[in-house]
């Protein structure tokens, strides 16, 4: 394929990819076509994976999908992690045979956006011959795939969904599933008998209410004792929450609300049973079974806002390699053997080989590197590393191999404890409940107090009736729309916020949220894509003759085929559909660029110097042309100049509508970077942020954030590296864009892992709304309180009505709650 | 009336059986994707070409 010049296609500079939606860059052009129409795409990449959904009749992908893919490019380390997957012994350890002619793996399934792409994921893997099953789950992004290992093997299924441009990784079963999917099973199943319980304790209680008293006494005994069965599980399965909350608020005298539902359901419970049996006096089983549920229903709710989020971290956190090859008899011989990861053990040998993750912590025992440590630190610059250094699991050794002794495995390494960490942000208890929870010690100390009261002041007047006032007064008094009122909001807003591509992980975030004055923005990563693109090829006459653009990066490509620089990516992504040429006698130049031969002639590409330090001939004019933030590579031979490579860190497309937000909303908008004045101040303008500070070190950083705290503004940091950690630890909310470095995640209350800034300004509305719902919710429940207590004490409440009332108040609350759920998705 | 003793008793021992089958679903797992089915049963072309 020739390309045409470029100022033909500058007429499509200005549209975005089909596939992707990112902008088209100049210079390239990518087609596919569909039903007869031609769309254009931006990259290799987008090509690659288009034309294999078209080559296999599955278009309606893109008719049916209601989010673009994952700008980040997720497939070439889905492709280098390939080769490993073939080998038989990594197969057998990673799947596990079922049947005599299948076998069975679970994959964790990266990239996915919207329903569309399950679909997409199941059609290709349907049609692939041996697959024999698929099982996909759109909430978990889990797959289980069943295959014949004659007519398939693990790389054909991992290859398959990688070019569609997926990551498919294989995991562990058995540790994935964890208490938490227990928990949350027996959650649903506790609910689910108490509200069938209730539904059927209503059924036979009915009759009582609307025959006033016509029934006859044996009909009415046996409708008591069918309702006693009934609600036996109930109080002995379903309320077993309460009773042990219960009990634990007396042992560590902290009352909560659990103490008086499980005394008021007791109490009633076991005076409903005695009147039953003695078949005299009303019964209550209905008011029970009603309390039981709807106080399950709401809790349920919260339980599944909270296991989504700890979900959606777990799949952010990046799964280390799953497998690793071991040294088994280092340094006497260096014979190697491939195992999987979750195997090895401290003291193992492992040899690492250039571009491949490292699998566990250990010392380099042999050999040096760079080492990329990007997903744990953020630090996009490999370091390098050589003998007695350490590395950690989960970086990426960038150029060379290496052996290492592993020294820490499984739980002990920093991935794990990194993980921990998400996972405990998890399970912490906003502020606002925390209040929330506080108030209800002083409010349950109180009720029991008055129901005491209530009781031996009715015992007075008419014994008979006591205790059944005493109970209204424990039930009317409605804790649940006191301790539902602000976690049902939470857990609605909370998922609201997901179906935004908004992650809070402290509930606290979405309260400061609503007030924060300042927004801060990092530059890289956050307001740009923060990886490189090629923008543009510019070849050069070289000897009399100028190459196509097509030609110069496919050279380009075949010199980094190898590397894993950022500059070596954006180039080989650029030139995945090409033809490519090979390069010998590579020679890796760090800090300037890579020489190799191709066809006999000696190339370089890298930095303008190290170029003409091949054929001394001046710089072509065009790099001084360049625009301040583009970083030139270029490539040549001994007689001149081949081409000029573009490459830049393009400006998230709805950045500047999302700060124009901000600024329309009186909000203060501030760009704080790392980079240098002109770059930061190119952003700056093309955006329209006034505030800005360049140049900034992380303690300048912080110590920026702190004045204006000092000054009462609230601030907003929405950072993705670790030079962005300290400061978003210091801000009142903290945000994180997703691809970020894992500690940056770690200190950070809100992760936009939609990669959109627009969730940004959803966001601010949900949170804005959440508190609003708070609000009215408590002003409802201490206004029901405040009319039905003394109702109740007084004795004209019945244990039923008491009931229906709290069962009423709750209702409202949650359906209030809920209404933050319905938002129309901005990610269309 | 006399049918009421043998329905209640019957709708109690139904109960349970409804209990049972629920317990079943839940261990199955038919709950663990309730977004899933609803979007994929919209995407018609859903059978394999072979």
């Amino acid at each position: 394929m020739n390309a045409p010049p470029l100022s033909a296609t500058a007429a499509y500079a200005a549209a975005s990819c089909f596939h992707c939606g990112q902008p088209v860059p100049r210079g390239l052009r990518y087609r596919v076509v569909i039903n007869g129409c031609e769309h254009a795409l931006c990259c290799a990449g987008c090509a690659a994976v288009a034309q294999t959904i078209v080559d296999h009749g599955l278009t309606s992908y893109y008719s049916h999908r209601s989010a673009l893919p994952a700008a980040e490019q997720i497939v070439p380390r889905a492709l280098s992690e390939l080769a490993a997957y073939s080998a038989p012994e990594v197969e057998n350890a990673l799947t596990r045979e079922d049947g005599p002619d299948a076998r069975i793996a679970a994959l964790m399934l990266e990239g996915i956006t919207c329903a569309a792409c399950i679909w997409l994921i199941e059609q290709r893997l349907m049609r692939l011959a041996g697959v024999l099953g698929v099982d996909l789950n759109y909430a978990t992004h889990r797959a289980l795939v069943r295959w014949d290992p004659r007519r398939a093997k693990l790389a054909d299924i991992i290859g398959a969904v990688a070019a569609l441009g997926y990551r498919a990784s294989p995991y562990d079963r058995a540790r994935a599933e964890n208490a938490r999917s227990a928990e949350r099973s027996s959650a649903l199943w506790r609910l689910f008998v108490a509200g069938f319980g209730m539904m059927q304790v209503m059924m036979y209680l009915v009759p009582e209410y609307v025959t006033h008293g016509e029934m006859t006494p044996d009909i009415e005994q046996l409708m008591h004792i069918a309702s006693l069965i009934l609600t036996l599980p109930v109080m002995l399965y379903s309320a077993a929450p309460f009773y042990k909350g219960a009990w634990r608020d007396v042992r560590t005298r902290h009352l909560g609300m659990d103490v008086p539902v499980a005394l008021g359901i007791v109490v009633a419970f076991a005076a409903s049973a005695a009147n039953t049996l003695h078949g005299s006096g009303p019964v209550y089983f209905d008011s029970i079974t009603m309390f039981v549920f709807l106080l399950l229903a709401a809790r349920y709710l919260e339980l599944m806002a909270r296991a989504r989020c700890a979900l959606t971290q777990e799949q952010l956190a990046e799964p280390g390699p799953a497998v690793a090859e071991r040294l088994a008899a280092w340094p006497s011989s260096d014979l190697s053997e491939l195992v999987a990861s979750a195997s090895l053990r401290a003291g193992d040998h492992l040899r690492v080989r250039p571009g491949a993750t490292v699998p566990a912590d250990g010392v380099i025992v042999d050999g040096a590197s760079e080492i990329d440590e990007r997903l744990l630190t953020g630090e996009s610059r490999p370091l390098p590393k050589s003998v007695g250094d350490e590395v950690t699991g989960g970086s990426l050794s960038v150029d060379h191999a290496f052996v290492m002794r592993v020294t820490r495995v499984g739980a002990q390494t920093t991935r794990a404890a990194i993980q921990r960490l998400l996972e405990h942000a998890a399970t912490v208890k906003p502020r606002l409940e925390l209040s929330a929870d506080r108030f209800a010690r002083y409010f349950v100390q109180g009720l029991l107090v008055l129901a005491a009261l209530t009781f031996a002041m009715w015992y007075a007047i008419d014994a008979t009736r006591a205790l059944w006032i005493a109970i209204a007064v424990l039930v009317v008094s409605c804790p649940c729309a006191l301790s539902l009122a602000t976690p049902a909001a939470l857990a609605a807003a909370t998922s609201a916020l997901h179906g935004q591509g908004v992650l809070v992980a402290n509930g606290d975030a979405l309260e400061n949220l609503a007030r924060v004055t300042d927004f801060v923005f990092d530059k890289t990563g956050t307001l740009t894509t923060g990886t490189l693109r090629l923008a543009r090829v510019m070849p050069l006459a070289c000897g009399g003759r100028t190459s196509t653009p097509d030609e110069c990066l496919a050279w380009a490509a075949a010199l980094e085929a190898s590397s894993e620089h950022p500059i070596a990516r954006a180039i080989t992504m650029a030139a995945q559909a090409l033809q490519r040429s090979n390069a010998s006698g590579i020679d890796n130049v760090a800090g300037s660029g890579i020489e190799g031969v191709i066809d006999g002639v000696r190339l370089r590409f890298g930095t303008p110097q190290f170029v003409a330090a091949l054929h001394a001939a001046p710089l072509p004019a065009q790099i001084a042309e360049a625009e301040d933030d583009v970083t030139v590579v270029a490539l040549g031979n001994a007689e001149g100049w081949i081409a000029l490579f573009l490459l830049s860190d393009t400006v998230r497309p709805e950045a500047q509508a999302v700060v124009a937000r901000l600024l329309h909303e009186g909000k203060r908008v501030h760009l704080l970077s790392g980079d240098r004045a002109q770059i930061v101040r190119h952003v700056a303008q093309a955006i329209g942020i006034a505030e800005l500070r360049a140049a900034a070190t992380p303690a300048a950083k912080l110590h920026y954030i702190r004045e204006l705290q000092e000054r009462g503004r609230v601030v907003a940091m929405i950072g993705d590296g670790v030079n962005d950690a300290a400061g978003l630890a210091a801000a009142h909310v903290s945000i994180a864009m997703a691809g970020g470095a894992d500690i940056a995640r770690s200190h950070s209350d809100v992760i936009l892992h939609s990669g959109h800034l627009a969730s940004l300004t959803a966001a601010l509305d949900i949170a804005r709304a959440t508190l609003r719902v708070i609000r009215q919710n408590l002003v409802w429940a201490l206004l029901y309180n405040a009319a039905a207590i003394p109702l109740a004490v007084c004795g004209y409440v019945t244990p039923l009505i008491a009931g229906a009332g709290m069962a009423a108040s709750s209702m409202l609350v949650v359906a209030n709650a809920a209404r933050l759920m319905r938002r129309p998705s901005t990610m269309a | 009336m006399d049918i009421v003793y043998l329905l209640v008793p019957l709708s109690v021992v139904l109960a349970f059986i409804i209990g049972g089958v629920f317990w079943w679903a839940v261990r199955r797992g038919q709950f663990e994707d309730l977004e899933g089915p609803a979007h994929r049963i919209i995407m018609d072309d859903d059978r394999p070409e072979q």
